[in-house]
């Protein structure tokens, strides 16, 4: 899908570059996405990710480069003409029409009848489970309804391309992890490109074909979920996406890609990566392997001895904090849900370790 | 639920400056005028309960027709002056930031600082024959000989205008300040072109400004005696002018008070019928106002 030539992708976004004043919100941004592709832009508040999306709607206009949907250049075209729908952060429903009328707005704006317009709002409505709820007011709908409203207003137009705002944000977590299935499932049966930024990483990483990772102003990583995950390109996608431990050091040896990082606590460790003087070390928490003896971890180049100082649960998502002689953090580590370390308490002592491949050294 | 003896005293004591105000001052004299409209001069010094100051009012042309040109005048003017605030309310709520924000809402409210006499006085320097339009046209070569602005319905209109205008800004730019930004994207973004975010979003949205500003104006202009009187002259029949006159110069007190329940009986059935033409009701539009 990513390989597909250029006539085939739903928007170019080329050498875009927007400055407000002297500060470069977007700094020189490349990408394409796809026909059909659920495409997210991750990345911390401030990163510029919000200004990307207002130029592709229309509402900001790039200091230099170009836009194109469908090979056709956006630049110049105002936001009423553009084949793009966004769905704002705060929805920015219309409180004074009801939600029969929010989903036939667009439709009248580009002169369909009034009758064909209702038609098929309840019909787009019906898609997306809200059948009947035409007469409603948009006040007197749920967090998940409204927000379905708001996908079926743009939906209803058949655009080329939908721009999602973080609108999972104002929702409450039971309800936000459902809209993640929810949207990844309206995405499939209507078939249409997504466009989604987020600061939320689980949200990028659940419903995304491709994930690109944004820090000031510029892409540090355009991949697929698991590719970030598993093979960052840049300490920043590293350390934002994924829960992981991060180590400060020296590089002391390297040779063909294996990396021995000194860290500045003392621990030697052996890694993946570039081998420049000041380096970051970056392990996963499940990749850190756990045993009562040395013995069971004795294959792993580095293996290290500590005690339990914390003992975090959340089910699944449960982790160990483990204070190991030479590093100046304590590792953390996923905590077992079966097998003997499970019932683990703080203050055990505990043997730690993790292959080379699982580390990640990068020039700090 | 029971209030503690000290606990109702304080309320009483709170409310009792509102209490006597509205009871002296607003409902004790209409209930006088009340009384008053419907007493009849049969002999000198002597008067008995009758309609007959208000069936003078139906049968004597002049009265009824000032009152309609009066009623129609206001809403004139109560639709101009939201035509011209409608822009500038838009401005101030919505473009115009912080300072510039705060220094144009005062420069609306500074002509109110001297009296409206004053004011309407400086129209009429403005306007009349002698005055500076006039000797700029002739200046500049547009007319010939002196002109005459003063003492025509449009001047009329122009003072009520301009004094309604600032009690027509503030509603709007607080109903308009409200709206979110995003709201409006929105509508553009779904394909919307300026006239349709203005028309179903924007107007919807500010109508309880909008209804809160109307009520506010018509009444003044209704009610105005001085802009009429002045700007218009012999040509400015406006029913207060009757009222005035049946009271001081006249001094036909109960014709005066029937005048004057038949203008407070307009104003109301006019404001009545506003606010169930655009579907609003008095509460929400006082909490805009």
């Amino acid at each position: 899908m990513a390989a597909s030539s250029h006539t085939a992708t739903d928007l170019d976004i080329v050498n875009v570059t927007k400055r407000f004043g002297s500060h470069a919100a977007v700094d020189d941004v490349t990408f394409s996405v796809a026909p059909g592709e659920f495409f997210s832009i991750l990345g911390p508040s401030g990163c510029g990710k919000t200004t990307l999306m207002r130029m592709i709607a229309g509402f900001e206009h790039p200091t230099s480069g170009d836009i194109r949907i469908r090979s056709k250049s956006m630049i110049g075209v105002p936001a009423n003409r553009r084949p793009v729908n966004m769905v704002f952060q705060s929805l920015a429903l219309f409180p004074m029409m009801s939600v029969g009328e929010n989903v036939a707005y667009g439709l009248t704006c580009r002169g369909a009848s009034r009758a064909e317009a209702e038609e098929r709002a309840g019909r787009m409505l019906e898609r997306v489970g809200l059948k009947g709820f035409g007469e409603r007011r948009v006040t007197a709908l749920s967090g998940g309804q409204r927000q379905r409203v708001a996908i079926a207003r743009c939906l209803v137009l058949e655009p080329t391309l939908v721009l999602l705002d973080e609108p999972l944000g104002a929702l409450d977590l039971k309800l936000r992890e459902h809209m993640k299935i929810e949207l990844k499932q309206l995405q499939g049966t209507f078939n249409t490109t997504f466009a989604y930024i987020t600061h939320d990483q689980s949200e990028a990483l659940v419903m995304s074909d491709r994930i690109a990772v944004m820090n000031q102003g510029r892409f540090e990583q355009v991949g697929s979920p698991r590719e970030l995950y598993h093979s960052p390109a840049t300490p920043f996608v590293a350390s934002f996406v994924g829960e992981t431990n991060r180590w400060q050091g020296q590089a002391a040896s390297a040779s063909n890609g294996a990396v021995a990082v000194r860290l500045s606590s003392g621990a030697v460790v052996q890694g993946q990566g570039s081998g420049a003087a000041q380096a970051l070390a970056f392990v996963r928490p499940e990749a850190v392997a756990l045993a009562q003896d040395q013995s069971s971890l004795a294959n792993l180049p580095n293996r290290f001895e500590g005690r339990v100082s914390a003992v975090l649960f959340d089910g699944a998502a449960s982790s160990l904090l483990i204070d190991t002689a030479g590093f100046a953090e304590p590792v953390r580590a996923v905590l077992p849900q079966a097998g003997p370390l499970a019932g683990i308490e703080v203050g055990a002592p505990i043997h730690v370790g993790w292959t080379a491949d699982a580390m990640k050294v990068f020039a700090a | 639920m029971i209030a503690k003896p000290a606990q109702s005293l304080t309320l009483f004591l709170l409310l009792a400056p509102a209490l006597l105000w509205l009871g002296l001052l607003i409902v004790l004299p209409h209930v006088e005028i009340l009384i008053l409209s419907f007493s009849e001069r049969v002999a000198p010094r002597v008067y008995a309960f009758g309609f007959g100051n208000y069936l003078e009012f139906f049968t004597e042309p002049l009265y009824w027709r000032t009152f309609a040109r009066t009623a129609f005048m206001s809403i004139l003017v109560t639709a101009l002056t939201l035509v011209l605030a409608f822009p500038i309310a838009l401005y101030i709520a919505r473009v115009a930031q912080g300072r510039l924000k705060a220094m144009l809402l005062l420069l609306c409210l500074l002509p109110f600082w001297v009296s409206e006499l004053v004011r309407t006085l400086g129209w009429m320097i403005l306007l009349r024959e002698t005055g500076v339009i006039s000797y700029a046209l002739r200046a500049v070569g547009l007319a010939s000989q002196p002109v005459e602005l003063l003492y025509n319905d449009g001047a009329v209109i122009l003072g009520l205008v301009y004094g309604g205008l600032l009690f027509m800004i503030v509603p709007l730019a607080n109903a308009l300040e409200s709206l979110e930004p995003a709201v409006v994207e929105a509508g553009y973004d779904l394909g919307g072109s300026r006239w349709t975010v203005l028309r179903r979003i924007v107007i919807p949205h500010a109508m309880p400004g909008i209804v809160a500003g109307c009520i506010i104006v018509f009444m003044l202009t209704v009610g105005n005696f001085a802009t009429p009187v002045l700007l218009g002259g012999k040509n400015g029949l406006w029913f207060t002018e009757q009222i005035y006159a049946q009271f001081i110069t006249r001094f036909n007190w109960p014709q005066g008070a029937a005048f004057g329940m038949l203008l407070l009986l307009l104003s109301s059935a006019i404001v009545w019928l506003g606010l169930r033409l655009t579907g609003q009701s008095l509460g929400t539009t006082l909490k805009q106002a």
